[in-house]
């Protein structure tokens, strides 16, 4: 496999993974926006992602799809899809050609997420790795903790009558938090927009979340006092929020680990929650799948890559355009 | 420590003024006085001077987790806080997570402030075995004491408000306790939230008592004979104590400077026991105030030379007395306090009273007003000859009447959201003038302008931004402002290369085009004009 303009190729297959433009053949591994770009011909992904795919792509994007696990040969090249732990859908890809495997991991996270698959270990010789939280500082606390500290952050605001906005992802950790939430109460959330349709999905394919109800479709001049509502970060400082009156503001993310990431944004609370693996994981996983060959891709990919040469691995960071702070 | 670290994130987790004084009351209630007093000694700003090294805490960390100098480094450059660093790569997951819990005066009395003495060896096993056993919360804040940097990030108005609260004192009577130099003690917190009065040291000041701005005709203030008339010096308000044998000399940021200025320590041998006098530290030569400039530079030297003494030679020009032989004189009307003055300072060097301006009306008044500048002052202290000597800003018998600020029209160039209820409204901004053909930035302003203005500015900024840069968005250079500002000075830090004094928007001039706004030349001008 070979890195082109338009993105991570592979050569006797005749096809892209993940391509950053349009291309004849793509294969993706997720429905975020850094994996799944329009324009391309003919896509091919997990088939519990097809409805995501739909909805970055255009309902008539042509979008083929296979089950986790089963075998496909492109030009010679055996191809499958295998669950990364990530969102809703998400996958790694194998690739086998020659008796070379390699393994395209996509986004992945290790720790359970009701909204989809877990990750599963597929052993290969090369393996592509993410690198999104790729410093050691970073090791997430148990999803029930984080999920307990959020539904407690709700119910102390709620007693002082005021609002709770939650930003976060909007595909994923979203659905994620609905559902991690869904365990411990059964009150109705608000939402923004730019979820609602997502959520959705998630339904649509059978994962059991919390009521939502879309902010927008509230009559004008309702109280917030005592809701919690989630809205992508992007919302943060808009004028979207003058509605919620008096309100207290929390981001679940991995960034949140780090103190001042949060205090520059000006954000309440932190909730340390992320849909990436995390430093020991990353570690833990290039381990499981007994790669000889790592390549390293989106986010601290030098640090992670140099780390991984000094314990004796043979690692290399494999660049792609979308460097910089990835959005979780 | 656990305690403490319930405050800090309580503080931490609000933008909120009143939650924020809520949770520094409640911890004041519930903490033992031992360790309240250290609390208060880290909120107010004081720290320990370091106790171990940082090469040795990076060195430790690195040992204990295996990671390498380079991917430290790397580490730190993203967090930017060593002892958040250290505490989120010592975060193993089996971190306990309640342990053995210490109470704070006994962490800094029996384990923290002992380390001074010994070697590195004994640091280190101490230090190795805190990290090992600490939850993630005190580690942080442990290591923000070990690096002597834990700063708390709440005003000490805040702090004494909170602390007034739960002793039931009046918040100026705890701010006074809190003057001066003390040590974090169960017995010092106690005396602070006695209702014992009559406690005392010797070195302590008193509030301030703090001008209000004119913002009405003086004609307004009534009868011209009711007031006491002062030039505005600019230098540095000061309190001058003269008690148990020894000189204080106070700055009004509650900093000990008697020692910056020995003449004026030397004059006030002279002053009878018993003595504290309000006023103003000036540069000060032949009867005659001499620029800020001058004596801003006497601050910023190491050593006193003779030379610089020679140079900036000091005096405090006294305002006001607010105890005398002992007696605590600040419910008496000025009136009287200033006839005591003028008797206790008469033919004592250095320590002039400060002249009243003869103007018999206030238009009289308002064209000595032209004279303020020559003179190196910044306008008139109206004074009610009736007043007592209050505490804080209280308005209504102080004011300080200023000369008109300066000028300048400046284009808006970038903005910033504000904060906490703000924080989706910009309500910061940064200003510029024309360089040549280009637009300069020379200051920032927040203030000046009505809600409804910046409501108005904000929708006009987000259709009119050219680019986000993190939350600052450039803007079309389209609208002029007129700022205001006390004075200028040349600054190497700026690359405009001058600095102004309190900026302020004005008016925001829609009758204006951006060509109509000033020059960075005509800015320069002034300099010579603000001395």
């Amino acid at each position: 496999m070979t890195v082109t303009p338009q993105g991570l190729y592979c050569v006797p297959g005749g096809f892209h993974v993940d391509p950053w433009r349009p291309v004849d053949r793509a294969l993706i591994t997720h429905a975020h926006g850094d994996h799944a770009r329009g324009g391309s011909r003919h896509y091919l992904g997990a088939r519990a992602g097809k409805g995501l795919l739909h909805r970055r792509l255009g309902a008539d994007a042509t979008i083929d799809t296979l089950d986790y696990g089963e075998r496909l040969s492109i030009n010679g090249v055996t191809i499958s899809f295998h669950p990364a732990g990530h969102v809703l859908g998400s996958a790694q890809l194998r690739v086998e050609h020659g008796g070379e495997t390699w393994v395209v991991s996509g986004d992945y996270k290790r720790a359970p997420d009701p909204t989809c698959a877990p990750f599963e270990v597929v052993p290969c010789h090369t393996f592509i790795t993410e690198a999104t939280f790729g410093l050691p500082i970073f090791r997430w606390d148990a999803t029930e903790q984080v999920a307990e500290d959020i539904l407690r952050w709700w119910d102390a605001n709620r007693a002082l009558g005021r609002a709770a906005v939650l930003f976060c992802y909007a595909l994923g950790k979203a659905q994620r938090l609905l559902a991690e939430l869904a365990k411990r109460t059964d009150r109705t959330v608000f939402v923004h927009g730019a979820l609602h349709a997502l959520v959705d999905v998630y339904r649509d394919a059978g994962v059991h979340m919390l009521p939502t109800r879309l902010v927008s479709e509230v009559e004008k001049g309702t109280s917030f006092a005592g809701a919690l509502v989630l809205a992508p970060p992007s919302a943060s400082g808009s004028t979207w929020m003058r509605r919620f009156g008096d309100y207290e503001t929390g981001f679940a993310s991995g960034w949140m680990r780090v103190r001042g990431n949060r205090r520059r944004r000006g954000f309440d609370r932190g909730f340390v929650l992320s849909d990436h693996a995390d430093w020991p994981d990353l570690l833990r996983t290039v381990k499981d799948t007994q790669a000889e060959r790592v390549l390293v891709t989106h986010g601290y990919t030098e640090p992670l890559a140099h780390y991984l040469r000094e314990q004796g691995v043979d690692a290399a960071p494999l660049a792609t355009p979308f460097e910089g702070e990835a959005e979780d | 420590m656990r305690r403490l670290a319930d405050l800090y994130e309580a503080l931490d987790q609000t933008t909120s003024t009143n939650a924020k004084v809520e949770a520094l009351a409640r911890y004041f209630q519930e903490a033992p006085p031992e360790d309240a007093a250290w609390a208060l000694y880290f909120l107010t700003g004081q720290k320990l001077k370091r106790l171990i090294p940082t090469k040795l805490l990076v060195g430790w960390t690195q040992e204990l987790t295996g990671i390498p100098g380079w991917l430290f480094e790397e580490v730190y450059a993203s967090v930017g806080d060593l002892a958040e660093v250290i505490a989120l790569l010592l975060d193993a997951r089996e971190r306990p997570a309640r342990t053995e819990e210490l109470p704070l005066s006994a962490w800094l009395e029996q384990r923290l402030l002992p380390l001074r003495q010994l070697d590195a060896a004994g640091q280190r096993a101490q230090v190795l075995s805190w990290w090992h056993a600490m939850p993630r919360r005190e580690l942080f804040l442990l290591n923000k004491m070990l690096t002597g940097e834990l700063r708390v990030g709440v005003s000490s108005t805040l702090v004494v408000r909170a602390v007034a609260q739960v002793a039931g004192l009046p918040a100026p009577s705890v701010a006074h306790r809190l003057m001066g130099t003390w040590t974090p003690s169960p017995t010092f917190f106690r005396q602070l939230v006695s209702q014992d009065v009559s406690d005392g040291d010797s070195s302590r000041p008193y509030p301030f008592y703090l001008a209000s701005p004119l913002e009405q005709p003086p004609g307004d203030l009534g009868d011209r004979a009711e007031w006491l008339v002062e030039w505005k010096w600019d230098g540095i308000r000061g309190q001058l104590i003269r008690r148990e044998g020894s000189v204080h000399l106070w700055s009004r940021g509650e900093e000990l400077i008697t020692e910056r200025f020995p003449e004026i320590a030397d004059a006030s041998a002279a002053l009878p026991e018993g003595t504290v006098l309000d006023g103003e530290v000036l540069a000060y030569a032949d009867g005659t105030p001499l620029p800020f400039a001058l004596l801003q530079r006497r601050i910023g030297r190491q050593k006193l030379t003779p030379k610089v003494l020679a140079e900036a030679p000091a005096a405090f020009i006294a305002y006001d007395v607010l105890e005398l032989g002992g007696e605590d004189l600040r419910s008496q009307p000025l009136r009287e306090r200033r006839a005591k003055l003028e008797a206790l300072l008469k033919d004592v060097p250095r320590l002039p009273v400060s002249p009243v301006v003869q103007a018999a009306t206030w238009e009289d008044l308002a064209t000595a007003r032209g004279e303020a500048r020559a003179r190196n002052v910044e306008g008139f202290m109206l004074k009610r000859l009736e007043s007592p000597y209050l505490t804080g800003r209280k308005r209504g018998d102080w004011w300080k009447w200023k000369i008109d600020p300066f000028t300048v029209d400046a284009v808006l160039l970038y903005a910033h959201p504000g904060h906490g209820r703000r924080s989706s409204l910009y309500t910061d901004y940064t200003f510029a003038v024309w360089n040549g053909t280009e637009l300069q930035p020379v200051t920032k302003a927040y203030s000046g302008l009505t809600d409804a203005e910046i409501g108005r500015l904000d929708r006009w900024i987000r259709a009119h931004t050219r680019e986000k840069y993190g939350p600052v968005r450039s803007v079309e250079p389209e609208q002029v402002f007129e700022l205001h500002f006390e004075g200028i000075q040349s600054s190497p830090r700026h690359k405009s290369g001058v600095a102004l004094r309190f900026p302020r928007i004005a008016r925001w001039r829609t009758d204006k085009k951006p060509r109509d706004a000033d020059t960075l030349d005509s800015l320069k001008e002034l300099l010579h004009a603000s001395g």
